[in-house]
């Protein structure tokens, strides 16, 4: 920690924040993060058995669920339209890049890594794969209903599929944002933005030294 | 270190592009892909202590609550062209001669539940007390489970292996799964499989049930039916 200068530093009380997250990232996130537990939640209301018997009233339950897909699609496309198109389509940059130390990252071998480490960048593009993948195996199922050029047999084997899996990678995700020490401050980037500059060259130190090179 | 060149490479979109494919293909070879590997876990999850495996039921019903059964006002009428309208006590019910079977349960939208074992009553010794007049063709069964409704002809509820099933694995049929009694037709597709039912008309002429007003078809033969 050499310096303290540069836009996007600001002083706390007792340390030094860096913007890690705009506003309409954080908005993104949080869209996708409430639909998610919405669509779990009536998800699993509709295909576990206990649950379904529990709760009954299936055809609003369905409803819930249907909506809240739409609703979701809707959203995000509010936030990308309304909000900050040009830091967004930097941000699936950084996203889509992954270099050298990214690649030995993965490999487990402890690198410098940028505003997004690689672990990160694989979870957006899981993330981003899922969302399309459940959004077409939802419709098809929706029509499917109504006709049955749209019927697969595999269909509700899919959508379940990634429902396992997305919930594998949630629980993950949410244990290192809630309750494993080292990284669980960076929750606080996703709630207000920003994160304390010392964490940040710890586990971002590309990211915080492009922004305010050392000895600036 | 910072500043150092390296080699970008665009795993990003890769890795979403390949799930994607993989994902969108897989409605394609999903289900014959799982089945093989439920085949090759069979041992596996047998070894399993019960309940570790979900059971592959998925409760689907139209009504906002499941019906309740109450033994002791329960009853199963049988009406229409009958020369003898019936209606039958629950323990009436389990007096008549009693059927089993083992066999797999076909949802149309996919899922699948191997080898459930069925007991209850065939529909021919089911009928028999309420002589059917000849010009009945057609079976109505309708559920308590309002508006739920479908039908089989007089053929297919004679078919070997259909019967007004009150057992399920050994144990009186769960509310879930229709209790007390419910329709198995193991050669359609699960939404003639009728749960609750209550009340089986005899008639000459074929409504369309449920589901069939939906779209789906009537004749729900697996694998010749419904687009599959």
């Amino acid at each position: 920690m050499t310096s303290t200068h540069g836009s996007d530093i600001r002083m706390g009380s007792e340390a030094t924040y860096v913007r890690r997250f705009s506003r309409t990232e954080r908005a993104l996130h949080w869209v996708h993060a409430s639909a998610f537990f919405v669509l779990l939640g009536s998800g699993l209301v509709l295909y576990v058995p206990r649950l379904s018997e529990l709760v009954g009233r299936r055809p609003l339950v369905k409803d819930v669920h249907f909506d809240t897909g739409l609703a979701w699609l809707v959203a995000l496309a509010l936030v990308v339209v309304l909000g900050d198109r040009r830091g967004l389509r930097r941000t699936l940059r950084e996203l889509d890049a992954f270099d050298q130390d990214d690649r030995l990252w993965l490999r487990r071998i402890p690198r410098p890594q940028g505003r997004f480490n690689a672990g990160q960048k694989l979870n957006a593009a899981l993330t981003a794969a899922f969302g399309l993948l459940f959004f077409v195996s939802g419709l098809l199922l929706w029509y499917g209903e109504r006709d049955n050029r749209f019927r697969f047999a595999s269909t509700i084997l899919l959508h379940d599929g990634l429902m396992y899996v997305s919930l594998v990678l949630l629980l993950g995700h949410l244990y290192l944002a809630l309750i494993y020490p080292s990284t669980r401050h960076a929750l606080r980037g996703m709630t207000r933005g920003t994160v304390r500059r010392d964490w940040a060259l710890q586990h971002h130190r590309k990211w915080v030294e492009e922004q305010a090179p050392p000895g600036a | 270190m910072p500043g150092e060149p390296s080699e970008t490479k665009l795993y990003g979109r890769r890795a979403f592009l390949g799930v994607s494919a993989v994902g969108l293909s897989s409605l394609f070879w999903g289900k014959a892909a799982w089945e093989q590997l439920t085949r090759a876990t069979g041992p596996l999850q047998a070894a399993l202590p019960a309940g570790f495996v979900p059971s592959g039921w998925r409760i689907y019903t139209v009504a906002s609550s499941m019906p309740q059964f109450d033994r002791k006002t329960w009853r199963l009428r049988i009406e229409g062209l009958v020369d003898e309208p019936q209606s039958l006590s629950y323990d009436e019910l389990r007096s008549l001669p009693r059927a089993e079977q083992v066999s797999t349960f076909h949802c149309v939208t996919g899922w699948s539940v191997q080898n459930v074992h069925w007991a209850g009553v065939r529909f021919g010794d089911l009928l028999s007390a309420a002589s059917p007049a000849p010009s009945a063709s057609v079976l109505t069964f309708v559920s308590a489970e309002i508006p739920y409704v479908d039908t089989l002809t007089i053929e297919q509820a004679h078919l070997r292996d259909a019967m007004l099933a009150y057992e399920m694995d050994g144990k009186p049929l769960a509310r879930e799964h229709g209790a007390p009694v419910r329709v198995v037709i193991p050669e359609m597709y699960g939404y003639k499989n009728v749960k609750w039912v209550q009340r089986i008309v005899l008639g000459d002429k074929l409504e369309p049930g449920y589901w069939e007003q939906r779209g789906y078809d009537v004749d729900a033969w697996l694998g010749h039916s419904n687009g599959l």
